[in-house]
């Protein structure tokens, strides 16, 4: 604990006032891991944003198959693939399709998940009973399974994967919301909205809404973790991203296609686009975690 | 559901040079020419009677299909979760009875990086390590091709062990660890979060506290009257996890050529088998509810006061 520096002229305001962001503030910054997380992921955000700019190579067009399974080298630092293309250049386009897919993903769940929990959560009722039994379905698959399935249905391709995936978490958010949902229905201030002559939506939007924010970002945070995962698993199945489009999954599924050689030849087409997703699912969950310990106040230490 | 899928079987199995009428036979003699509506109905009655009709890929039924296919993929499943919960309640008490500590810290960093890891990624990189460099266990497949034994239940562990066979038996081990470390790594992490935070809660209890005061001896604490209660939630967690199994096999049977339901999956869905992936998602839905059921019967042996 670091000691308070005792003040020696009177303050015009000596009652601190805590604040909920103020709490929220220190309780995530004084989590190393969360700052670390937050740290790699900015840094992969900005590869993506500045990929041409980085990137050393072009990551579709230069292709050399003499070079196939070339190791690291200076010109190339992660070596090169199955075709002979720069890995490195591969990984920094890649950032763009699988973090966006993944956020994408995320949306939609969030957006599609909090309008179920709020319906559910405030109509109550047989419209809660409905609305709830159908992501119960949902749950009731393992989450790879349904959204292969799904996604065989709408037919292969990143966009279809992401749906897929969006689909498969949406229960999650929706169960979240709805039970935040409940747990501010009956307070006074809803009460008072009532009162004053609110329609359902206002409410909604002024009273809900905000008060159920907290857990919706923790759990939309730790499903991006998940939407990030599962995109590059459904790519490597050959579900999600085709080639040659460069994307953290699909690069896997690539080299491990091309034969046993990938194995002894071709180590790091396998070792660095797996690290690269890794390491950014780990960088949200460390942030997931930060933030859920820092605004469930029962978890602060 | 699955009908939606574009591609018409009955010209896959066929091939493109297929004359009109021969594909118009086949899909009569799939039904595919009905309706879907009654195409589902007549799907229902089937299914109510273990007929989920016939794989398109295989020719096979698709019960006969998947009962053949099950004893692998239980096989892998279950040494997943055999590792799964072996290393992670341990540790998960461990890092629950020394909070705060350095050791604790690792443990929640080891589980947070578990919990993030692609499984497919893990396992080409087992593969890398363990067979390309170190040569000490082998790739890909269930059992090597030398290796000869009679086969009863399917489960291969099960199988060696009861003929006596103990060189097929290593070498079928040997096949199996790889796979199933893959695909109990991420329950793992899960079970250890689960575990830590239930002991937590749980040795704050009253009772433990009075355990402590009469005297008890600190393990006995611990083991009996703190993980016994913290088991309810971990139980659960297990069971979930043990369910979930069953998709994260898809991947793991991929990459290890492991011939088990997983991999029917992906062959049915590449040949448009209508028939091949509904009996795999009925299947792993029949599969995640059994496996709740027990976890609720297994609460009411852990807890006298859950009555069934």
């Amino acid at each position: 604990m670091a000691q308070a520096p005792v003040r020696e002229t009177p303050v015009s305001n000596p009652v601190q006032t805590r604040t909920r962001f103020g709490d929220f503030r220190q309780g995530f910054l004084g989590n190393k891991l969360a700052i670390v997380g937050l740290v790699v992921i900015s840094l992969f955000v900005l590869m993506a944003v500045f990929a041409p700019l980085l990137a050393p190579y072009d990551p579709i067009k230069d292709q050399n198959l003499a070079q196939r399974f070339d190791g690291p080298s200076a010109s190339h630092p992660l070596g090169q693939d199955e075709l002979g293309r720069d890995i490195l250049s591969r990984i920094i386009f890649g950032a763009r399709v699988s973090l966006t897919a993944g956020l994408a993903a995320v949306v939609f769940a969030t957006v599609f998940g909090t309008f179920v929990g709020v319906v559910a959560g405030y109509a109550g009722g047989l419209i809660d009973a409905t609305l709830m039994r159908l992501m119960d379905i949902i749950l009731a698959f393992p989450s790879i399974l349904l959204a292969i399935v799904i996604v065989s249905i709408l037919g292969q391709g990143l966009t279809n994967a992401l749906l897929a995936v969006g689909v498969v978490l949406l229960p999650q958010i929706a169960r979240v919301v709805r039970s935040s949902v409940i747990s501010v229905r009956e307070r006074d201030y809803v009460e008072a909205e009532r009162a004053i002559g609110a329609s359902d939506s206002q409410i909604v939007f002024s009273a809900i809404l905000p008060n159920s924010l907290a857990p919706l970002i923790v759990q939309s945070t730790l499903a991006l973790a998940t939407a990030i995962l599962d995109v590059a698993a459904l790519s490597f199945l050959g579900l999600g991203a085709q080639p040659p489009q460069p994307e953290w999954g699909a690069m896997l599924t690539d080299a491990f296609r091309s034969g046993f050689g990938v194995f002894t030849e071709g180590q790091h087409a396998i070792i660095f686009p797996g690290v690269a997703i890794a390491l950014s699912v780990l960088a949200v969950n460390f942030i997931g975690d930060g933030l859920r310990d820092a605004l469930d106040p029962r978890r602060r230490r | 559901m699955v009908r939606a899928i574009p591609g018409d079987p009955a010209q896959i199995l066929l091939g493109q040079t297929a004359t009109p009428e021969a594909v118009a036979e086949i899909r009569t003699r799939l039904g595919l020419d009905r309706h879907p509506v009654v195409q589902y109905l007549l799907f229902l009655r089937d299914a109510a009677t273990g007929d989920l009709g016939d794989s398109i890929v295989t020719g096979q039924p698709v019960t006969a299909t998947l009962l053949e296919k099950f004893p692998a993929t239980l096989e892998l499943a279950l040494a997943a979760l055999l590792f799964a919960v072996v290393i992670g309640v341990p540790i998960g008490v461990i890092a629950a009875v020394r909070q705060y500590s350095l050791l604790d810290r690792i443990t929640s960093v080891i589980a947070l990086t578990g919990v993030s890891m692609p499984i497919f990624w893990l396992a080409m990189i087992f593969v890398v390590i363990f067979t390309v460099n170190l040569e000490i266990l082998p790739f890909p497949g269930r059992v090597g091709n030398e290796v000869s034994f009679t086969s009863y239940t399917g489960v291969y562990t099960l199988d060696t062990l009861i003929t006596l066979n103990f060189p097929a038996f290593w070498d079928v081990l040997k096949h199996l660890v790889m796979p199933a470390v893959a695909l109990g790594t991420i329950p793992m992490a899960v079970i250890t979060r689960m575990t830590r935070s239930s002991m937590l809660e749980v040795m704050n209890e009253d009772y433990v506290r009075t355990a402590r005061a009469k005297g008890v001896v600190p393990w006995r604490v611990v083991f009996r009257h703190a993980l016994r209660n913290a088991m309810l939630p971990t139980v659960t967690v297990i069971g979930l996890q043990f369910g979930l199994l069953m998709g994260g096999a898809i991947l793991t049977e991929t990459i290890f050529t492991w011939n088990g339901i997983g991999q029917f999956a992906i062959q049915s869905i590449d040949g448009r088998d209508y028939a091949g992936i509904q009996g795999v998602v009925l299947y792993g839905a029949v599969f995640f509810v059994l496996v709740n059921l027990l976890v609720d019967v297994l609460y009411a042996v852990l807890d006298p006061r859950v009555r069934l």
